[in-house]
């Protein structure tokens, strides 16, 4: 007994250390060409994009790849936290002369605003299902933007300048090692809480809301603890982006950017952090790269190029002419390999989830979107249908 | 008179589910009326009846699913009517459903793990998790042992890794009553138990049933068509008919009770 519980913990930990060792390789990956001098402003820009974009990306796959609730709001939290983040960090900029000290400040700031409005929002989420919270956090975010919009203390439609407080500089780019910092305690907290009790419940209301309940567990709670954790590195995102960029302009936090995150969720596969983090790095990528070398007529195609890509990646994802590549090179073959190096055990047998605490990132990954939002509205109708046989002896 | 007070009290304490006039009704329609049934510590009881006799919705009733319109029910004394459905089951009442709920997407240990879930010797708070104290790693490892041996009594810790929709159908049943039992309740409530199980599948659920009645001191309240098995082991009966109560008392005597016979068969012609 000892013995395999001890195995298991081995099973695990290589698990879930592949999404900090992708993290950890862009980190380095940006530290070395520091050190060597090779790392251009506009790499490094790119880099703190994906920074943030995995931290929202991991954090909305909370709501909708394990709880399974359709979030479209994230991009609201985000503009929460940058807008009060850009805001409080302009104040203390006046009184505090250390920029690391009032970036962690403003992140504490602007993560526990958006939580406040990640339990506001969760609210609604335990009456409301599938598309009727999706249109709800979708308004959302449109309130949000809007109301900063027409705050003259935020800026206005100007949006909100925050050039005094841009952590990088030319000579001196460290925003990208804060972020992949913070995502990389992102995924030790997410990451600790999936696999946990508490993990476990929040995906049993997800694959069965009224067993759930006949179980014990406190639906309310769960949901609303998965809208408060995922809101808040959301709006840590948004305390990133105020010092990333200026002016914080409303327009950036429209309903285009939350479905931009939630394509990042689908992408990966939902439930499944590896693949939220490497999507998130390959669509900041592609944005980033179709912004920057597009020009001329070609710019104006950018948004077309954008789309064929996306469905070129969806269509490589799911094709079935492509399996067998896949189960050749793809990365769960890479990663049975190297584990096989390291342990030269058992034969792969993908009906069996290795011993439970492991199998958190081998629940199915493609939840089945019409099903997520043709969710019964009231599946709580008196089921009689009993069986046949009817027999009294 | 204080003998008789001592007598009642006494029969009281030995009572583990009374209900007490509940009903409720859908519209115009009486679902359920007027049910009266007292259930004793360490007992089958069995509740039968036709389709759409309103037997689900007693047990709709009874887990919080529904708010009774009229009447009360107790649970070991104590009045649970009108509480959620996760505080009921906190309190001590687990149920099984009629249409397999199992979590599909989880591994069958996983399923047992969520019904441990709140058992208070395994306490750990998120935030205990999130950061991983030495608390979450205690409590896990002994909910994990826990659930194996839950397992065990049903035969399905070998299938422990499986995913719960990849068992056959009549695991799928004995793991929802194992993970029923993880919550350790006072009372279960099996809903069809052997529906769409072959005799051999029903004869070996007849025994678990028993086994968890008599080693773990289980009182059961159970519904089933299957005649066979609840003439085998059901202690009492109540047999209900359009959301009422039709008979009430020991099982022979319930199953040759004419008004039953009527019930079940319809009525002959002349």
């Amino acid at each position: 007994m000892r013995k395999l519980s001890n195995n298991t913990k081995y099973d695990f930990k290589f698990k879930y250390l592949v999404n900090y060792c992708i993290v950890l390789a862009l980190l380095v990956l940006g530290l070395v060409l520091m050190f060597t001098g090779g790392l251009k402003m506009s790499f490094a820009r790119l880099l703190t994009q994906i920074g943030f974009s995995i931290i929202l990306a991991v954090s909305l796959n909370l709501v909708v790849g394990f709880l399974g609730e359709l979030s479209l709001g994230h991009a609201g939290f985000m503009c929460i936290g940058a807008y009060i983040g850009g805001f409080s960090a302009n104040l203390l900029s006046n009184y505090i002369g250390s920029k690391f000290l009032v970036l962690v400040l403003t992140m504490i700031i602007g993560g526990v605003l958006a939580s406040v409005f990640g339990f506001i929002i969760g609210l609604p989420s335990l009456r409301l299902k599938g598309d009727y919270l999706a249109i709800v956090t979708l308004a959302f975010g449109e309130i949000v933007r809007n109301i900063f919009k027409n705050q003259k203390a935020f800026g206005g439609a100007m949006g909100l300048s925050t050039g005094r407080i841009q952590y990088d500089s030319r000579n001196n780019m460290t925003l990208f090692i804060i972020t992949f910092a913070i995502a990389l305690i992102m995924l030790f907290v997410l990451q600790n809480l999936v696999r946990s009790k508490h993990g476990r419940a929040i995906t049993a209301i997800r694959d069965n809301e009224i067993a759930a309940k006949a179980m014990g567990i406190n639906v309310t709670f769960y949901k609303l603890l998965a809208f408060i954790v995922a809101s808040f590195f959301a709006g840590v995102a948004g305390v990133i982006y105020a010092h990333y960029t200026t002016p914080v302009s409303y327009t950036f936090f429209s309903y285009n950017y939350s479905i931009e995150i939630l394509v990042m969720v689908v992408l990966g596969g939902m439930g499944n952090i590896t693949g939220s983090i490497i999507a998130a790095t390959l669509i900041s990528c592609v944005n980033f790269f179709l912004q920057s070398r597009l020009s001329g007529d070609l710019a104006a195609l950018r948004y077309l190029i954008y789309a064929l890509v996306l469905i070129f990646i969806i269509i490589f994802s799911n094709a079935p002419a492509l399996r067998p590549f896949k189960e050749k090179y793809g990365i769960s073959a890479l990663s049975e390999k190297i584990k096989k190096l390291l342990k030269k055990s058992k034969p792969f047998n993908p009906a069996v989830i290795k011993e439970d605490e492991g199998s958190w990132d081998r629940i199915p990954t493609k939840i089945d979107m019409d099903a997520l939002l043709s969710t019964d509205i009231n599946p709580d109708t008196p089921d009689e249908q009993e069986g046949a046989d009817k027999k009294s002896d | 008179m204080a003998n008789n007070v001592m007598q009642k009290e006494m029969s009281d304490n030995n009572i583990m589910l009374k209900t007490e006039h509940l009903g409720i009704s859908f519209g115009g329609l009486k679902a359920a009326h007027d049910i009266n049934i007292e259930i004793r510590k360490n007992q089958l009881y069995g509740l039968i009846g036709p389709n759409g006799a309103g037997k689900t919705t007693v047990f709709n009733l009874l887990t919080g699913v529904y708010t009774p319109l009229t009447g009360k029910f107790y649970l070991d004394g104590e009045d649970l009517t009108g509480q959620r459905q996760e505080i009921i089951n906190r309190k001590g009442i687990a149920r099984t459903f009629q249409n397999i709920r199992l979590f599909n997407n989880m591994s069958v240990i996983r399923n047992v793990l969520v019904g441990l879930h709140n058992s208070p010797e395994y306490k750990c708070t998120p935030f205990e998790s999130m950061f991983r104290l030495p608390r979450h790693f205690d409590s896990e490892e002994r909910m994990r042992d826990r659930a194996k041996e839950l397992l065990s009594i049903f035969g399905l810790e070998e299938e422990r890794n499986l995913l719960a929709c990849n068992l056959s159908y009549g695991n799928q049943r004995k793991l929802e009553i194992a993970r029923a039992l993880a919550t350790n309740p006072k009372l279960l409530l099996l809903d069809e138990p052997a529906a769409g199980m072959n005799p051999q599948e029903t004869a070996e659920l007849m025994k678990t049933i028993k086994f968890i009645k008599n080693e773990l001191n289980m009182t059961i309240l159970l519904i089933e068509h299957d005649m066979k098995l609840v003439a085998g082991i059901c202690e009492e009966l109540t047999v209900l008919n359009f959301g009422e109560v039709l008979a009430q008392g020991k099982t022979s005597d319930v199953l040759n009770n004419p008004d039953v016979i009527t019930a079940y068969l319809g009525q002959d012609e002349d």
